[in-house]
């Protein structure tokens, strides 16, 4: 018989899982549309048509949440007495699957239409000027909560570093496998900010350690944690949530 | 041709006169399809993060399988409901249509029309609303501008920042928007159950004429 390594063993079980909540969703997705074709008793081919025409929905609000956004309008700003004690963790995988970052061997690498693509530490990050918001956090389903975050203003990081600011998109990847993209625009937003703390504290790892995209003008989900990699490209990235079908630019 | 060679010829057929404007059926039906999606999926929706800890609506009645499915739904359904919202808005106030439908509104009419609808004892004549339709119409269109208003400063509370204030910020425009909700399907359920009762009314509002009417009036 042949042994694996525990490690092999814990991937595959991981990918398993994966591809259940994935066949999970396609079955719900499948099951939806049976609900719709109850209602309009369209046939199959019909489906495929609602599906086409939320999918072209979807990108035309991408537009018109473009047209919509101002660079100048801020996300409103709160004090220290109105955060949520304790925020809300929240992530597509329970709290003990949170990922390990080692900070000190942590590098973040930068590729894509960018000159400097050198990595960086996070005390070269912690050594640029520092800001903080309190700021509400509006996710997807929902809920709200108010916190403090800390770190560079990403507009400035992407000028230093040279990226090519007439690009489209920003894309990132993380420790999780999460992965996510957002529009230049709310990239250059002067509250869109490499967040390295939570709370005046280093950021937690439930929170994102070593480092998230905090988007005060954008939803929860469009802010991802634990960054590894980021990446300025024209060609668009997608995402996690947004390739099963959230709006991708969500914003608020 | 002038008016008065048409008046010395034979007279032209009266002209049909629907009981409901074209544009007020056109606009019903569409709005009735439009809010079956907006509710069921924004049921869906509330599901995912219910503001009233403990309350969910059954899933079965719910549109969409999952969040995400669910706010693909709201978001496209919302152009439909607010574009025909708009027409028929700016068609009412413009073409006298509400002036005529649902004014005037009088607090002695509606109490004594209450009373009647109660006994079951409310004449209804086709062509003209009785005093309790004209209060729940206007009622269920500010409803309309209502749920609108507010899904606006859910959608976009930074960008819409001074609207969403009004109502409180984004948790206080959340309740309203599900007050909204609430006075709509509230007020369907009334609807329905009357339509149920005095089902003579359905047809000149699908048709624009009551059933039975002839056809020589002519086409609309
Ligand atoms: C399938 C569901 C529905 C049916 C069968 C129905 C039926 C009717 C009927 C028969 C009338 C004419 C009443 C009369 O002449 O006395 C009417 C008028 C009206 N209905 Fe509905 N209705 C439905 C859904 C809705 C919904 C969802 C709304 C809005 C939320 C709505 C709002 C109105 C309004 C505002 C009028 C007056 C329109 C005008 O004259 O401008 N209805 N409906």
């Amino acid at each position: 018989m042949k042994i694996e390594k525990p490690e092999t063993r814990a991937l595959i079980r991981e990918d398993k899982d994966i591809r259940k909540v994935e066949r999970r969703l396609f079955l719900k997705q499948s099951l939806s549309l049976g609900a719709l074709t109850l209602l309009t008793g369209c046939d199959v081919t019909d489906i495929g048509a609602v599906q086409s025409i939320t999918a072209a929905m979807s990108k035309w609000n991408d537009k018109v949440q473009a047209a919509i956004f101002s660079q100048s309008r801020l996300a409103p700003e709160y004090t220290e007495a109105d955060i949520t004690k304790p925020f809300p963790f929240n992530a597509y995988y329970r709290r003990d699957r949170v990922p390990y970052v080692d900070g000190a061997t942590y590098r973040l690498e930068l590729s894509g239409l960018i000159q400097d693509t050198r990595p960086w530490t996070l005390d070269q990050l912690h050594a640029l000027p520092q800001r903080s918001q309190i700021t509400r956090h509006v996710c997807v389903e929902g809920w709200s909560a108010i916190g403090k975050w800390g770190g560079v203003v990403f507009g400035d990081f992407l000028r230093r570093v040279g990226a090519d600011i007439r690009a489209r998109y920003v894309g990132f990847k993380c420790a999780d496998n999460y992965y996510s993209s957002i529009d230049m625009a709310t990239a250059l937003h002067p509250q869109t900010i490499i967040a390295l703390t939570y709370a005046d504290q280093t950021l937690p790892p439930e929170y994102g350690f070593p480092m998230k995209l905090r988007i005060p003008t954008k939803l929860g989900f469009k802010n991802p944690k634990h960054i590894m990699a980021m990446f300025v490209t024209n060609d668009y990235p997608g995402g996690y949530w947004e390739d099963k079908g959230y709006n991708w630019f969500s914003g608020s | 041709m002038t008016t008065t060679d048409m008046s010395e010829t034979k007279p032209p057929p009266a002209k049909f006169k629907p009981v409901h404007p074209r544009l007020v059926r056109y606009w019903h039906w569409i709005n009735a399809f439009a809010i079956l999606l907006m509710v069921g999926s924004g049921w869906r929706i509330y599901n995912a993060s219910p503001i009233f800890k403990g309350f969910r609506f059954p899933n079965d009645w719910t549109i969409g399988a999952w969040l995400g499915g669910a706010l693909q739904i709201h978001f496209a359904a919302m152009w439909l409901f607010v574009i025909n919202g708009l027409v028929y808005l700016i068609y009412g106030v413009v073409s006298g249509h509400f002036r005529r439908a649902f004014l005037p509104l009088d607090p002695r009419e509606f109490l004594r029309d209450f009373a009647l609808a109660l006994r079951g004892k409310l004449p209804h004549h086709i062509g003209s609303y009785n005093a309790v339709q004209r209060l729940f119409y206007i009622g269920v269109i500010l409803a309309i501008v209502g749920v609108f208003v507010s899904g606006l400063a859910v959608w976009k509370p930074v960008q819409f920042q001074t609207l969403a204030a009004l109502m409180g910020g984004y948790e206080g425009a959340r309740i309203v928007h599900f007050l909204m909700m609430s006075a709509i399907v509230a007020f369907v359920l009334v609807h329905l159950t009357l339509v149920a009762l005095v089902p003579k009314t359905l047809w000149p509002m699908l048709w624009g004429r009551a059933r039975g009417e002839d056809e020589e009036g002519g086409q609309s």
